[in-house]
């Protein structure tokens, strides 16, 4: 029905990555959900296969392969029911890559990226602060230049792999009179003296390690700025449209697994002396669920063809963000209420479910700002 | 003082219902949330904190003074469950306590089982469960399959009962079970089963999505020896005296979800006070206006609804069809209502240490648990086509007698 | 950006579709709607132009076109905000027409398809009966055969074009104990004895007639007969997959449309001295829906091209047709909460479609039989039978292409094309049709068009074989649908193709 997209290479990459991740991941995702984070080896391994470098130049070890390895990738990431292994492995691969391989030094990227598709060196994005969210321009973090170095000082929060990561992209101001306009990004070494992370504890993505930072006078060499100074906010923007189309991948497919968990449960189930799946009401609700679930893939499926073509789809990969990630949580929601009592239990899967699902409409821009960017477009006609 | 657009509450209009309700935000200020962190880790609450519940009258709200009650009357009870609702904390489990267990105890019990219970109960020395649930039926009450057989002087209980709501730390069980097999619901009686008797054994807490400070556990039952005078009412009755007291156990879930979506409006609307995003609190937003505005027209509407019901059952009027709608609307409403709060503190809403991450999780199994809301809707359409059911249980009926004669 | 699915040809068509609409139909609409009828002459004129008919056989005066042009043509008469306008042609192409192109006998395609094509023939489907709607396998009606004649019986409602249309194809019980098994298609004429119609009204539709008809001992030749007796249902259950999905594309643009009317109201209209496009919850709405318009319309274009492949796939249509009807209530209802006491009048278009979208989730299979057949497919693993697509089979060879063999000289064509040529308003430019070795110039950039067979630089050249062009100028076929059908070629200014209509 895809095969439009869809190649046999591709659909032979999908069956042995879903093999890999069951037999690598599967088996280990309720101990990292305890503990709270993931350990090295597994970054390791998926960069031992390749998988951390699917669309990066192969120059710096990336196998060079179109978007829909990516988009098959993240598929296969939402069947492993961990928010938190998928965001930290996102956070890595998708965002710090990412800004890596489009605006590092040829230095940097032999520093950072080729480690980082190797698996040995990870890394993560912080934008956020305690006082700006969605609200990029509102960054408070200062960068001032101290001849070869910039001292930096401020704090981030909510950052994905923030705990346990060897270095962070951060977006700072470099001229705070410029609003957004004075953002820049610099790779700052976690070890670098003046840098300190505490753990959040959250409502769900428990397999992550999301972190408070605070910078403390951290001193770091100019040569680190990525990209051009003041051009951060721009570079951000650039990438966000990769971020929300990843996430609308993921909204789905955490969605269409619930729902498959959904059909196998109430098909063994029985009340009243029927399966359940026999129940009129439940069967339309199934019916609802699976067709929205179906146009929101086909909507998806449809941006990544344009994206791949070259498109910049500010509005649409908005657009489909905001309808994955609220299908998401309406369909885990009516999902788990299929379990009944089980749902609730954290030996179901719903459960865990349930909680990471709830991310979705907020992280990498809220429903709301989405609906801004999208209003703007579409009312006042502005150009992205 | 009520805000202009809230309506009066006049089911809590008494000065004795103002002071009962500043002892409860007392209590709980004092003797339940600085332990939360605590009682999450091990997953169920300390007892110094039912006894303390009991020491201050507010376990047995209802129960005759007799033994040991306070005999106030259910709009108390009330304020306790929203007050501890809003306050975003499961445990102790006061209404599954105070308000499901003691009142079975109180109107089937014997007299020297109330004498033994009771009095004990009230002062949180004695926690008691309630346990239907089965792992293989759920909301389908008449299918349980744990069975009490009548061994003369006593009855030997085989089974397991599983969602058993402060199971882990209660001292005994009411165990629904089949006293006779071949019959379908007729067959069910009631059973005080304490946890202290041979063969009784207790799972683990489960870990649940929320109500992390309350434990819900599974109790397996193998060759128990249970006292016959443990009955509760006569043996083949247990099914109707569930029903009996079904209006008042959906009330204590319609008036936690009040309670816990007026909690969720207070944090919501400090938070989006202060909150800033370009450059103006985010309560300058049109877009937060309207949705708190939507919250706490949901909240004001179904409370009106929810305390009409209250007030009925305050009196024994309540129809366990009344109280089907006001848990189904009330934790429909909440579900959707928490929600949409948690939305306006963006990232921090997902934050366990915000209290509406915690309310997020805990509002999941509103809907679920004293009946899913399917279960509700069933129970409400039987009333609503009253007559196309009776006509179809007549059916039902000649089919089977049809049936009986041609045997 | 290069389109997945439609191509310059396409673009062509619905611009000179739209700009046909917008001058013969939407002026008049609103008298329509009031009249409760639309007249014949919009038909004609439509079949004139060639926009009917689009993927039928050129056999019979179709145009042999992709299902995509059938695509623009449902999404342009959904623009015209008359449920009422768009169903009544819709029912005549997509759903009473192909039963008899698909599994009628020739002497019956014969008979009606070319009228149908030209726009001469109105007809309906009856399928509901006052006792039985989505549940076929009960209707009452009888036909019973006597020589060769059936003798009809019984009564149909809900039938659109029942009251000033031509002919009805009746679902009956040919055998009325045998259930589905004894469903048969018979076309009725409305002309014939014993037939006779009651015209509902309704909430909305308001231009349609929507009849409920009754059959009284009608004689009807066994000649009318659609395909074999007993094979009804199967017909069906095939050709009710087509009126599902061409109800899709129609419903999206529909709701396109009330985002414009909306976004250009908001513009407009001010309140607390703001337009009130500036307050934040109207934007939201306004992202939020157009971003569910967009996902839908992904998501048609995608069932509408596996269609075109001929893979008619039913879970995903059945899920289309159930989105979009859903979706199109959602959206007049909060498109005309944005026109405030305005929305409520008629002057203004959401009260008109306000009342049009709610048969939507009513009619061609309801939402919840839409979710009864998805719910078999994905709960209960159903294998739906895959029916191809009912795409019109290419003729093999056309007689009228031999006729036009003998092929005339270029002398004769120019003699004959210059009077024409010299009556019509000049092109304003050059214009060359190349037949390969030979060329036909017309020179329009003077006060008079002037042919010849000069081989000069045109500003627009026309690749033609020489018995297409002869059948062009014959009036045998249609210039736009031979562009579109890529019988021609053309290669420079666009615009200069478009005028060739005005030349024949």
């Amino acid at each position: 029905m895809y095969s439009k997209y869809f190649t046999e290479e591709h659909e032979m990459f999908r069956q042995s990555f879903r093999a890999f991740l069951e037999k690598e991941v599967r088996p280990n995702v309720d101990q990292w959900e305890a503990d709270g984070r993931l350990p090295r080896s597994i970054y390791k391994k998926f960069g031992e296969m390749g998988y951390l470098g699917l669309n990066r130049p192969e120059e710096y070890g990336g196998l060079g392969l179109d978007r829909w390895y990516t988009l098959i990738f993240d598929e296969e990431l939402a069947r492993m029911n961990s928010g938190g292994f998928g965001a930290s492995i996102g956070a890595h691969s998708l965002l710090a890559l990412t800004h890596l391989t489009y605006n590092g030094t040829e230095e940097q990227k032999q520093k950072y990226l080729v480690p980082g598709i190797e698996g040995t060196l990870i890394g993560g994005l912080a934008l956020t602060e305690p006082a700006a969210g969605s609200d990029v321009q509102g960054i408070q973090t200062t960068a001032v230049k101290d001849g070869d170095h910039y001292i930096i000082n401020g704090s981030k929060h909510f950052i994905t792999n923030g705990v346990y990561s060897d270095y962070l992209i951060v977006a700072v101001k470099t001229d705070p009179k410029l609003g957004a306009k004075g953002t820049s990004l610099i790779i700052i070494d976690r070890d670098t003296k003046g840098v300190s992370a505490s753990p959040l504890k959250k409502l769900g993505w428990h397999a992550s390690d999301t972190g408070a930072i605070a910078f403390d006078d951290v001193r770091v060499p100019i040569s680190n700025l990525l990209g051009e100074e003041n051009r951060g906010f721009f570079y951000i923007m650039q990438h966000f449209v990769s971020e929300r189309l990843s996430m609308a991948v993921g909204g789905v497919a955490g969605a269409n697994y619930a729902m498959e968990l959904a059909l196998q449960y109430i098909s063994e189930r029985k009340a009243f002396g029927r399966s359940l799946n026999k129940f009129q009401v439940l069967r339309h609700r199934i019916a609802q669920m699976a067709s929205e679930i179906e146009m929101n893939r086909v909507f998806v499926y449809s941006l990544y063809d344009r994206f791949e073509q070259g498109e910049y789809l500010v509005k649409e990969a908005s657009m489909a963000k905001l309808l994955a990630t609220q299908l998401s949580d309406k369909v885990i929601t009516q999902s788990l209420q299929m379990f009944g009592g089980y749902g609730f239990m954290e030996d179901y899967p719903l459960a865990r479910m349930y909680r990471d699902t709830r991310l979705g409409q907020i992280g990498g821009g809220t429903s709301e700002i989405l609906c801004e960017i999208i209003s703007k477009a579409l009312i006042d006609k502005k150009g992205y | 003082m009520n805000k202009k657009y809230e309506l009066p509450r006049t089911i809590y209009a008494t000065e004795e219902h103002q002071m009962f309700k500043e002892t409860v935000n007392q209590y709980l200020a004092q003797h339940v949330l600085p332990n939360r962190e605590k009682w999450e880790k091990q997953g169920y609450c300390d007892r110094e904190a039912w006894l303390k519940a009991g020491e201050l009258g507010l376990l047995g709200i209802t129960l005759d003074p007799e033994y040991g009650g306070m005999g106030l009357d259910f709009t108390f009870s009330s304020l306790v469950i929203e007050e501890q609702a809003r306050a975003g904390i499961a445990a102790p489990g006061i209404s599954m306590h105070s308000d499901i267990v003691i009142p079975y105890i109180e109107a089937y019990g014997s007299e020297a089982i109330k004498r033994k219970y009771l009095p004990k109960c009230a002062s949180g020395e004695l926690i008691g469960s309630l346990g239907m649930t089965e792992p293989g039926t759920g909301s389908d009450v008449q299918a349980i399959t744990t069975f009490a057989e009548d061994k003369g002087d006593y009855y030997l209980l085989n089974g397991s009962k599983t969602f058993i709501t402060i199971g882990y730390t209660s001292d005994f069980t009411i165990v629904a079970c089949k006293t006779d097999k071949r019959k379908g619901a007729k067959g069910i009686s009631l059973i005080i089963v304490d946890s202290d008797l041979e063969g009784v054994s207790k799972g683990e807490p489960f870990a649940k999505l929320g109500l992390k400070t309350s434990d819900t556990c599974e109790i397996f039952y193998e060759d128990v020896k249970v006292p016959k005078g443990n009955l509760l009412g006569e043996e083949g009755q247990g099914f109707v005296y569930m029903m009996r007291e079904l209006p008042r156990e959906r009330m204590t879930i319609a008036i936690a979800a009040i309670g816990a979506v007026r909690g969720a409006l207070e944090l919501t609307v400090d938070y989006t006070q202060q909150r800033k995003a370009f450059k103006q609190p985010i309560c300058a937003f049109q877009n937060t206006q309207f949705k708190v505005v939507e919250v706490a027209s949901a909240l004001e509407v179904t409370t009106a609804y929810v305390d009409r019901c209250t007030e009925l059952q305050s009196r024994h009027e309540l129809t366990a069809e009344q109280a089907s709608i006001a848990k189904y609307y009330s934790s429909d409403m909440q579900c959707a209502m928490i929600d949409e709060c948690l939305q306006l503190f963006g990232g921090y809403g997902f934050i366990w240490e915000y209290p509406i991450a915690r309310m997020y999780g805990g509002a999941r199994v509103q809907r679920i648990y004293g009946g899913t809301n399917e279960i509700m809707k069933v129970m409400i359409a039987r009333s609503i086509f009253a007559e196309y059911f009776t006509t179809l249980r007549a059916k039902m009926k000649a089919k089977r007698a049809k049936a009986a004669q041609l045997n | 950006m290069k389109s997945r699915y439609f191509t310059e040809e396409h673009e062509m068509f619905r611009q000179s579709l739209r700009a046909f609409f917008e001058k013969e139909a939407e002026p008049y609409i609103s008298q329509w709607e009031e009249e409760r009828r639309i007249p014949r002459d919009i038909w004609k004129k439509m079949g004139a132009l060639g926009f009917l008919g689009l993927s039928y056989p050129e056999k019979y005066g179709g145009m042999e076109l992709d299902f995509f042009y059938d695509v623009v043509f449902n999404e342009e008469i959904a623009r015209m905000n008359s449920g009422g306008f768009a169903i009544t042609q819709q029912v005549v192409q997509y759903m009473s027409g192909p039963y008899i192109l698909k599994y009628g006998s020739e002497e019956l395609k014969q008979r009606y398809i070319p009228g149908l094509i030209s726009g001469d023939l109105i007809s309906s489907i009856g399928i509901t009966e006052p006792g039985a709607g989505s549940d076929v396998q009960n209707i009452q009606t009888t036909a019973i055969r006597k020589g060769d004649h059936y003798i009809v019986n019984g009564s149909k409602t809900f039938i659109t074009n029942g009251v000033y249309g031509d002919l009805v194809i009746a679902v009956v019980k040919t055998d009325p104990d045998a259930g589905a098994a004894g469903v048969s298609l018979l076309v009725i004429e409305q002309k014939m004895k014993g037939v006779s119609a009651r015209k509902l009204k309704k909430l909305g539709w308001h231009s349609s007639d929507t009849a409920e008809l009754s059959f009284d001992d009608v004689k009807v030749p066994v000649e009318n007969l659609i395909g074999l007796e007993g094979r009804g249902f199967y017909y069906l259950m095939n050709g009710l997959q087509l009126e599902r999905l061409c109800a899709v594309p129609a419903a999206v643009s529909g709701m396109e449309r009330a985002i414009e009317f909306s976004l250009q109201y908001m513009s407009e209209r001010k309140a607390f001295g703001r337009s009130i496009n500036k307050f934040q919850v109207l934007r939201h709405r306004i992202a939020q829906m157009s971003a569910e318009i967009e996902a839908l319309k992904a998501f048609t274009y995608h069932a509408c091209d596996l269609y075109n492949q001929k893979i008619y796939d039913v879970k995903l249509c059945s899920m289309a047709k159930l989105l979009a009807t859903e979706l199109a209530e959602k959206v007049a209802t909060e498109c005309l909460q944005f026109f405030g006491g305005y929305g409520f009048m008629e002057e203004y278009p959401l009260a008109r479609m306000y009342r049009d979208v709610r048969v939507g989730t009513i009619g061609g299979g309801s939402s919840e039989i839409m979710r009864e057949i998805i719910a078999k497919i994905v709960i209960d693993g159903h294998g739906y039978a895959k029916a191809n697509a009912p795409v019109a089979q290419k003729s093999a060879t056309n007689p009228a292409k031999k006729a036009a063999a003998d092929v005339q000289s270029i002398e004769n064509i120019v003699a004959k094309l210059q009077p024409k040529a010299a009556q019509a308003d000049p092109l304003g430019s050059t214009l060359k049709f190349n037949f390969g070795t030979e060329q036909l110039y017309i020179d329009g950039s003077g006060e008079v068009n002037q042919v010849s067979s000069s081989d000069a630089e045109a500003d627009c050249t026309v690749k033609v074989s020489k018995t297409d062009f002869l059948r062009l100028v014959k009036g045998d076929l249609n210039p736009m649908g031979a562009v579109m059908s890529g019988k021609i070629k053309i290669d420079g200014d666009m615009s200069v193709a478009m005028k060739l209509q005005s030349l024949f």
